[in-house]
Formats: C-alpha cells, structure tokens, sequence
C-alpha cells in the first residue's frame, strides 16, 4: 500500500494534490467534485480587498449621480434597506465550503492596506477556514521605492497577520527579488507557516489596431515548472516553513519531481482548467502507477530527495550549472 | 453690484473651491458634502462641533450600508472642507472693477433680454401676463443664450491628427460640436486661435475644416473624446480631441465659436446624407438642451433636426424630451438662416402618438385642399406652374427645394389676386411643400402608457415616424420600471429586479406588415443608425425606430455611453434590424438583421451597469437566476429574429433556400 499522504500548514493531507486559488473554487459544487476527484484541500479564490472598496464607491457613485438635482427626480434608484458588500458573500462561500466537503479550506487573501488584511483575516478565520492565504501580488512601478523597502513591507505585513490569527498562514507572492532564499527567511522568521512559490507575473500585452492595452491570461505549461523547482530544492531544509509549488503543475511528472525538490504540496489551476476537475483523477493514478512502477514507499520518502542539499552535484543549481549549459549547446549549423 | 452689496450690508463673505475639495477626498465631481459641511460651518444654526458632528452621524445613517470606505470618504470631505474654507476680508468700500455677467448677452433678441433674461435670474413673477406671446407659441432657438458654463473641462482639437470622421459631432448630446467646411478665403479674418485643416473630402480638397466647441455650453460629458478613433502615434492617450481645463481657454473659444457661426453653412444638395462625415456638416436645429451631460437620448433627436428639420413637424410625449425640449424659460429647438426649423409641441404623456396622427391628417387635409385650389386657380397661376405644382415629385432633398421655390413663386402671383379662393391658397401654399411629421417619445410613453394610441396610429397607415427613445425606465420620473425594462435590471418599483422580460415593441409592430420597422444604437453602428432614419423618413406609410438610449438612470459613467450601447448590441441584448415593408416588392425579405449573433456573454454587458450590479449586492442569488433567464431571452429573441429574416418571402417556398 503506497501512502501518498503529507503535510502541509498544520493539518495531514491524504495526498499532495492541492487545488489553488481560481474561479474554478466559486461554486461549492465544483469544490465537492475536487474532493471527489482526490484533492487533498482546496485554495479558495482570493478576496481582493480593493474590489470591495471599488464596489463600494460605485454603487455609492453611480446611486448619488444625478440625484437631488431635478425636482421631478430627486433618485434614479430605489434605495436597498441592505447591500451585500464586503467580505460577507465571500465568508458565507467558505462555510458553505467547509460544510459541503471533509477537506481542509483554506481563505484566500489579496489586499494591500494592513487595515484590510487584518480585519478580513480575522474574519476568514471566525468562518471556519483551515488556514489562510496571504497572496502578496505588487507590482513596485515608484522609482523611489528600494528593494529593501518592498521586502520590508512584506515582512511587516505577514508579522502583523500572523499576530491577529491563529490559524497558520501561508505566503503567496512572486520571484523577483534579488535575493530571493534570504526574504524566505525573513518570511519564516516573520511567522510564515507556508511559502508557495510562484505567483505568475500577468504581462499586459498591445492590441496594436486600436493601440490599446489588452489584459492576457494565457494558461500555465510545464515548462513553468522548472523556475520552481529550483528554488525549492534550495530551499528546502534552510527554513521552517512548509514549501508549496504553484505553477506549472499539470501531470503526475510535475508533481514527482516537485516532491523530490522538497516541496510538501503541489497545486494546479491551470491543468483543471484545460483538462477539467477530474484530471485530478488521472494525476492521482499516474502518481501510484510511476511509484509504484519504481518501487517507492511513501510520498515523504521522496521528498527533499533531489533538492540541493540532497543531490550528488549541488553545482547544478549555481553558476556552475550555466556555463556548462551554455557551453553545452550544439549549434546546428 | 455684488460688492456693493457685501460692503453695505456688511455681509461676511466666505470662499471655498468645493470641486477640489471633492476630488482631493475621492468624491469626484460631487459637492453636496462640502456645501452642507460650509453651510453649517458658516450659519451658526447649531455650534461648530455639534453641527459637525450631527453632519457625521447623518453621513454614517445614509451612506453607512454602501460601505465603510464611502463613510470614510464622505468624513475626509468634512474634515477637508473645513480647512479649506476662508473668509475674506471685504474693503469698506466698493473697489471692484467687475461684476456678476449678465444671465444674457447683449447681442441676444429683444424678447430673450426683456423677458427670457428675467426668468433665468429668477426675476420671472415680475413679470406682467403681457410679456408671454398671446398665440401659444413660444420663440425658439433660446438655449443658445443661456450661456451655462458648467464644465469643468471641454474638448480641445488637435486638428493635426484629426480624420475629420464626424463622429464626435455625431454624438454630442447637446450639439455643443461641430463641424464646417469653408473657402479658405473666408478665415482671412479670423481670429488668431482658430484652428483649421485641409478638408478630407474629394468633393471639397481646396477647402478648410473647422471643428469647433461652443465653450460656454459644453457640458463636458467627454462622449465626443471616447469615441473619437484618431490616437497620437507618439502618445496614444492624446486623441484628435482631449479634454482641457475650461477656463483658461473660455474667452478665446468663444470667439472662435462666434466665428465659426457666421461662416455659411454647407449646401445640402453638395452632401451624401447617409454618411456620418457628412452628416456632421448639417446644421443641428437642436441645440444646448438642459439633458443631463452625456444623455444618450439627445443625439438621436439632434439627428432628426439635422437632417429632416428644416420640415419637421414634431409631437413630443411628455418625458425627458419634452423637459428639455421645452422647459421654460429657454427651448433647444432651432431655426435655419432661413427661419425654417422645427415645428414642435407637446400635448400628453398619454395621448402622443394621437397628437401627432391630428397632426399629420391636418398637413394632409390643408395639402388636398390646397392642390385643388392649384387646379381651380390654374388659369390665374399659369398652366405650368401650376402643373409643376401638382405633379412635383418631392422624395430628395433637391426636389423638396425646387418646390419650395414653386411655392415662393406661387405665392408672390397669389398676393396680387383679390378673390376669396386666391386668399385661402395664399394661406395654405406651404402646405403644399412636404412635411415630415415625427412623434417623438420615451419608453414608459411607447411601451407603456401610451401603447394603446401608438397602436392605433400604425395601424392607421398615416405618413407619420415614430421615435422611441428607449431608455428602458421612465427616466424623467427617477427611473421607475417600464415594459421595456429587461428582466434582471432594478428600477423603482422591480426593487427585486424586473422579474420578466423586455416587451418587444417591434415585434409586436412587424406582423402589421404596413409599417417600417428599425431597432437603432448609435453606439452599437451610427451608419446604421443615419440609414434608418433616412429610410424611416422617406417610407410612404408610418415608422416606427427604437432607439437605444443610455440613461443616468442606467448607473455608469456616461461617457462610456457608446461603448455600453456597443456592448448591447454585441451581448445581443439589442439586435440592430430594419424591416421595410417596400422591399418584399424588389423580393427580398422585409427584415435584414444589422448586427452579428451575440459575441459577448450579456454579463459582461450588464454588469458595467449599476442598475444590474445593485442587485448583485442586494440579492446574490435572485441576481444570478435573473441573469440566466435573461442571457436565454437574448438567445431566444436572436433565433427569432434570424429565422424571420431567413424566410422566404411572400410565404412561398424557394427551393434553392433550403440549401444554406
Ligand atoms: C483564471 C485564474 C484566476 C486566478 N485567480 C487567482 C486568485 O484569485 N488568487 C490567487 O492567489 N491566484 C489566482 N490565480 C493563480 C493560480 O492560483 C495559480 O497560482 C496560477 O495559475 C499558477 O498555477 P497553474 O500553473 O496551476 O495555473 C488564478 C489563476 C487563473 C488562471
Ligand atoms: C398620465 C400621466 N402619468 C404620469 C405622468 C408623469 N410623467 C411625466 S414624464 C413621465 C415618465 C416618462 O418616461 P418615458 O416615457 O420613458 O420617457 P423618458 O423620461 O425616459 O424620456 C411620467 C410618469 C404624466 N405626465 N402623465
Ligand atoms: S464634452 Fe460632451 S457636451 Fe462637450 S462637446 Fe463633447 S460630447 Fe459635447
Ligand atoms: S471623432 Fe476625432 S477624428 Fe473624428 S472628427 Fe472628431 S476629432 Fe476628428
Ligand atoms: S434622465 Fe436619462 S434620458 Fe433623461 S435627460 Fe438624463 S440621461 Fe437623458
């Protein structure tokens, strides 16, 4: 009997199929077929504190417009005795989630203010989630902001979440910073309990007829797993805090070698997107089938077992590595 | 004088620019808060603190349940108000060199001065009952006077870049810009400021170009800048036109404008009518009407004036239209150099489509009569005019013409016979000339209240067009649910959503098979829109156009109005069609589809619209089921209409049909 099982902030997963944050999580019907389909937990999608205070001033904006102006229309809308804004439609989602399915739920949290973090933490945690992801998604365009300060941000940002829950929390956010391996341990230290690595960087693109610029959402491919890995696998065993893989997870490949790069968890959006929920099935029998055809145990046996501490040749994953592949290139003219 | 005032009533005297306040706080264009916040800073009605105070916790009570950021932003505008309100310091005596400008300018007419210029300063009861016409006719083109200058900011041209497409000018709500074409030679004079460029036109290439904008009647809706296609290759974000601040540039526009009135307008003749870059060309006899900035019915009445209302004879519905059409002291409604513009009135909400059948069977009765006057007086007349008279065939613009010439000549032989007969043709002559009759109207009149005399009008058979400004709400009442309301939007009274969907007047209307049938978003396509009505006009029987109207009661901001529309027209919640019974006579089948199948999920529509969304916040679940329902209307209605435009005509069956 092969055990698939591991770990990943705080609670014990069946196996380390774990779906990330995507619209696919906004139907409790869509959950429950995860679970059926073999997830281990669900990332729900994120609550962007920022859209709540847009829809605020929209509604606010557009129900004043016009009004108190013409005698014969002092409105242009009846006015709700209550509007649904803010974090409750989102926090009613999680309990339906958490009483729909046996897996663990983790929130999802994108904002940028410490007000708006803090409260929506408090609150996803009163409605039951397992744990919380923070997702740190900023683009630093001010000039005058250094990368330290940005780092500093992040720090502080994750100190104070960390002191206002109780549940563990997990860091999203992106790779470009300079010195990537020491703001994970700051991270770590700051409380962290997870780190999952990467966000995608969502280029804008130019619609050169209208010369306009268009939002693009291309779906991930394998390819984008390798940046991960690597990181991982130098990560892993420096900091505490559980390592998990989002990106570029599509086939049961990914998320062998993603273990053996030492992460705990591996999450897909993009391959249930392509493929559809039950893909998770497949991923799942692929991962039996490949460990048992090469005679492993357990999940946790592998896990760590090619990361760069653990590999006969550590120089791979340094400069080493790039002149050798650089020079290793076959022209073929 | 104002100063005068202030100094010998020892007035205290307090300043504030509310609009930075507003913006600085993140309330936009809005001042109620800061005004109210000043008022009871100032009055002393209450102390400071309590008043501001008692300010704070009615902000908290009415804006509370939009959302703790909206509190928020409302307090900051309190808190910002207050800094920012100085008292000045007024000398002991009168120093000022200026004062308040007059409600007029000096150069308007006697009667805008002398009784106009007294309503808008508020002065209206003083005036005695015999200052008002005693005929019931009002004088028109008066907007023009009202010089408003509420925008902040207006247009400005880059006629470098420009294409000179008319589009802008298509879309103004409030005929605010506009296009000429002149000899060069004509601009020798002009002011320094005034901009022009080498007209893109074949016809015209040795002529110059002139857009310009009435400064001080812009509303600084920002349309004209949304639509306009013609972007910087160094800096994209700079168009052909760009909003600027207003004041800077006020006195020098206006000039400019002053100019740019004088200069002769295009002949008609030398025009295609059924294009946007020549429509743009025809002078609007519908002008700086009072519709809220942006207001997406306006450019559709701007439309008929261009091109039909110099013989437009119009019925309005009560509603919007006939608000700003005629809502006293001034009228939008224009006439030509000529003195020939619309003839306009407005009787009910209930009664409109009524009202403007009386209207057209009168034109018709005076017509008949006079033509059998022109037969009687032949011999008086000379055969041949009289016979031109008879026979002329009046369906272009350059026929229309010669008969009105016809017509002047007649009337100068009539006022030298003295016969009772030769007195009543006198009198009748312009009846003579075609008009062309428009009953004019929003949704709640069309669809609703007043369906059941539409009805009957169509049915009639009568040369009459009908315009219906759909802005799917009784807009002119404060957006209260119409028929025409599509399932899922809120309105007053469908506070839960329109439960059921949007009638759809125009297929109610088809199966008359006698009336001409269009469904309009300027929006969604202007040419389709400018063909329409051209053919609505020239259809010898009644018509009927649905026009798409984007509304403040719609919850957006309005200078996405084209977009919206274009949107509608793409999510297939508004089909663009013409049906025209004349072309079953070419064999072709009466109804040709306008736009494509539904590209676009109607979500993405309807939910840039606050009157959607609300309901989104209010009720999650009952807004999703509606949206469901309504995203099947839209499919089922467009299967409909593809399969009424794919039928044979005449009912008979073509075999070849069957193949694709
Ligand atoms: C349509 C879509 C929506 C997403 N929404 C969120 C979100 O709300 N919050 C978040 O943290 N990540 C979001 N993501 C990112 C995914 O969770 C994931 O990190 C990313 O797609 C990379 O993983 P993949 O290669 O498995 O797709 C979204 C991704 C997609 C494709
Ligand atoms: C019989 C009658 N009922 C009610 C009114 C009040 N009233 C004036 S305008 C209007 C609404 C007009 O709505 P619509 O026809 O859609 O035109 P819009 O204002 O949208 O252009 C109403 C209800 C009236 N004038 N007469
Ligand atoms: S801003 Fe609005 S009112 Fe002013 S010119 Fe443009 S469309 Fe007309
Ligand atoms: S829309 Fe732009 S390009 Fe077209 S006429 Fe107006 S300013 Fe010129
Ligand atoms: S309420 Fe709507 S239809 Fe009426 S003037 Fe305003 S925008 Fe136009």
């Amino acid at each position: 009997m092969i055990d698939l099982s591991t770990t990943y902030l705080g609670s014990t997963l069946k196996n380390p199929l774990v779906v990330s944050s995507s619209p696919l999580c906004e139907k409790i019907d869509n959950i429950r077929r995860m679970e059926d389909a073999g997830a281990a937990a669900v990332v729900l999608h994120s609550l962007f504190e920022e859209q709540i205070t847009l829809e605020s001033h929209h509604l606010d904006r557009y129900l004043s417009h016009g009004t108190e102006s013409f005698a014969e229309s002092l409105t242009y809308f009846p006015d709700m005795v209550d509007y649904n804004l803010g974090p409750d439609a989102y926090l009613e989602h999680l309990r339906q989630a958490k009483v729909a399915v046996d897996i663990p739920i983790i929130g999802s949290l994108n904002g940028i203010s410490t007000g708006g973090w803090i409260s929506y933490a408090k609150k996803i945690q009163e409605a039951g989630a397992d744990a919380l992801e923070l997702n740190l998604y900023y683009i630093p365009t001010d000039p005058d902001l250094s990368g330290a300060q940005v780092e500093q941000m992040y720090v502080d940002l994750v100190r104070d979440v960390k002191a206002s829950v109780s549940i563990p929390v997990a860091v999203k956010l992106g790779h470009s910073f300079s010195a990537f391996a020491n703001l994970a341990r700051r991270l770590d230290q700051a409380g962290a309990n997870g780190l999952v690595l990467f966000n995608r960087f969502y280029q804008p693109d130019f619609d050169l007829e209208n010369l306009e610029v268009v939002h693009t959402l291309t779906l991930s491919s394998s390819y984008e797993l390798l940046l991960r890995l690597h990181w991982i696998a130098i990560l892993y065993g420096h900091i505490r805090a559980d390592l998990a893989v989002t990106g570029g997870v599509h086939t049961a490949h990914d998320v062998l070698k993603a273990m053996m790069a030492g992460a705990r968890v591996t999450m897909m959006t993009s391959a249930l997107l392509k493929n559809g929920i039950g893909h998770l099935t497949t991923v799942r029998s692929d991962l039996l089938a490949w460990m048992e055809g090469h005679e492993y145990e357990s999940i946790r046996q592998m896990q760590g077992s090619m990361s760069h501490r653990s590999v006969a040749e550590p120089a791979a994953f340094e400069r080493a590595n790039y002149i050798k592949v650089l020079s290793s290139y076959v022209l073929k003219t | 004088m104002v100063q005068e005032q202030i100094v010998s009533k020892k007035l205290r005297f307090f300043i504030i620019d509310g609009y930075r306040v507003a913006r600085e706080t993140g309330m936009g264009a809005r001042i109620n808060t800061v005004m109210q916040t000043c008022f009871f800073a100032i009055s002393g009605v209450l102390p400071r603190n309590e008043a501001i105070a008692a300010i704070k916790h009615a902000i908290e009570k009415t804006y509370g349940k939009r959302g703790e950021a909206v509190v928020q932003k409302n307090f900051a505008a309190v808190d910002s108000t207050l800094a920012h309100l100085y008292e000045v310091q007024a000398p002991n005596q009168v120093t000022s060199s200026f004062d308040l400008r007059a409600a007029v300018p000096a150069e308007s007419p006697e009667f805008v001065q002398k009784v106009i210029a007294k309503m808008i300063a508020g002065e209206g009861d003083l005036l005695p009952v015999s200052a008002l016409p005693v005929d019931g006719t009002y004088p028109s083109g008066t907007a023009q006077w009202e010089k408003r200058n509420i925008a902040l900011e207006i247009p400005v041209w880059d006629e470098d870049l420009c294409i000179q497409c008319g589009k802008c000018v298509l879309v103004c709500p409030h005929s605010v810009i506009r296009a000429k074409i002149s000899e060069p030679q004509l601009l020798a004079g002009a002011p320094p400021t005034l901009k022009s460029a080498p007209a893109r036109w074949r016809e015209f290439k040795d002529l110059r170009y002139i857009l310009q904008v009435a400064p001080e009647d812009c509303t600084g809706c920002v349309l004209c800048v949304e639509v306009c296609p013609a972007k910087s290759k160094s800096e994209v974000r700079h168009k052909a036109i760009n909003m600027m601040p207003q004041p800077p540039i006020r006195e020098q526009e206006a000039q400019n404008w002053k100019f740019f009135l004088q200069l002769p307008e295009t002949e008609r003749q030398a025009l295609s009518l059924s294009h946007v870059k020549d429509v743009q060309l025809l002078q609007p006899l519908f002008e700086f009407s009072g519709a809220c900035a942006g207001c997406g019915e306006t450019p559709y009445i701007k439309l008929v004036s261009q091109l039909f209302g110099d013989r437009a004879i119009i019925a309005n519905a009560t509603g919007c239209s006939s608000i700003y059409g005629a809502s006293m002291p001034t009228t939008p409604w224009a006439a030509n150099q000529n003195g020939r513009g619309p003839a306009w009135s407005n009787s009910l909400f209930e009664d409109n489509a009524e009202f403007g059948l009386g209207m057209r069977l009168a034109l018709d009765k005076q017509m008949e009569y006079a033509r059998e006057l022109v037969g009687r007086l032949s011999d008086t007349l000379g055969d041949e005019l009289a016979e031109a008279l008879l026979l002329a065939d009046q369906s272009t613009d350059a026929d229309i013409r010669a008969q009105r010439d016809r017509v002047m000549l007649l009337k100068k032989r009539l006022r030298v016979v003295s016969t009772p007969e030769a007195r009543d043709l006198l009198s009748l002559a312009d009846a003579l000339v075609k008009k062309s009759v428009w009953i004019i109207g929003g949704d709640g009149w069309a669809y609703d209240i007043g369906f059941g005399g539409l009805d009957h009008v169509l049915a009639s058979g009568r040369n009459v067009n009908v315009l219906v400004l759909d802005t799917e709400v009784y807009s002119n009442t404060g957006g209260q649910m119409s028929k025409a309301t599509p399932r899922g939007a809120v309105a007053k009274f469908a506070a839960g959503g329109k439960p059921t969907p949007k009638k759809d007047l125009a297929l109610m209307v088809i199966p008359y098979g006698n009336t001409y049938v269009a469904r309009v978003a300027m929006g969604g396509s202007d040419s389709q829109t400018i063909k329409a009505f051209c053919e609505a006009e020239a259809y010898e029987g009644p018509s009927l156009i649905i026009a798409y109207s984007h509304c403040i009661a719609h919850g957006y901001d309005m200078r996405y109005g084209m977009d919206q529309q274009k949107a509608a027209v793409l999510s297939g919640h508004w089909p663009l069609f013409r049906y025209n019974p004349d072309l079953v006579k070419e064999g072709k089948n009466s109804l040709q589809l306008d736009s494509k199948p539904p590209s676009l999920p109607l979500k993405k529509y309807v939910y840039n619209e606050t009157r959607y969304t609300m309901l989104v916040h209010s009720d999650p679940a009952g807004a999703k089921r509606l949206l469901e329902l309504a995203q099947e209307d839209v499919l089922a209605r467009w299967h409909f209409y593809e399969y009424l435009a794919a039928m044979p005509v005449g009912g008979t069956e073509k075999k070849e049909e069957h193949h694709d």
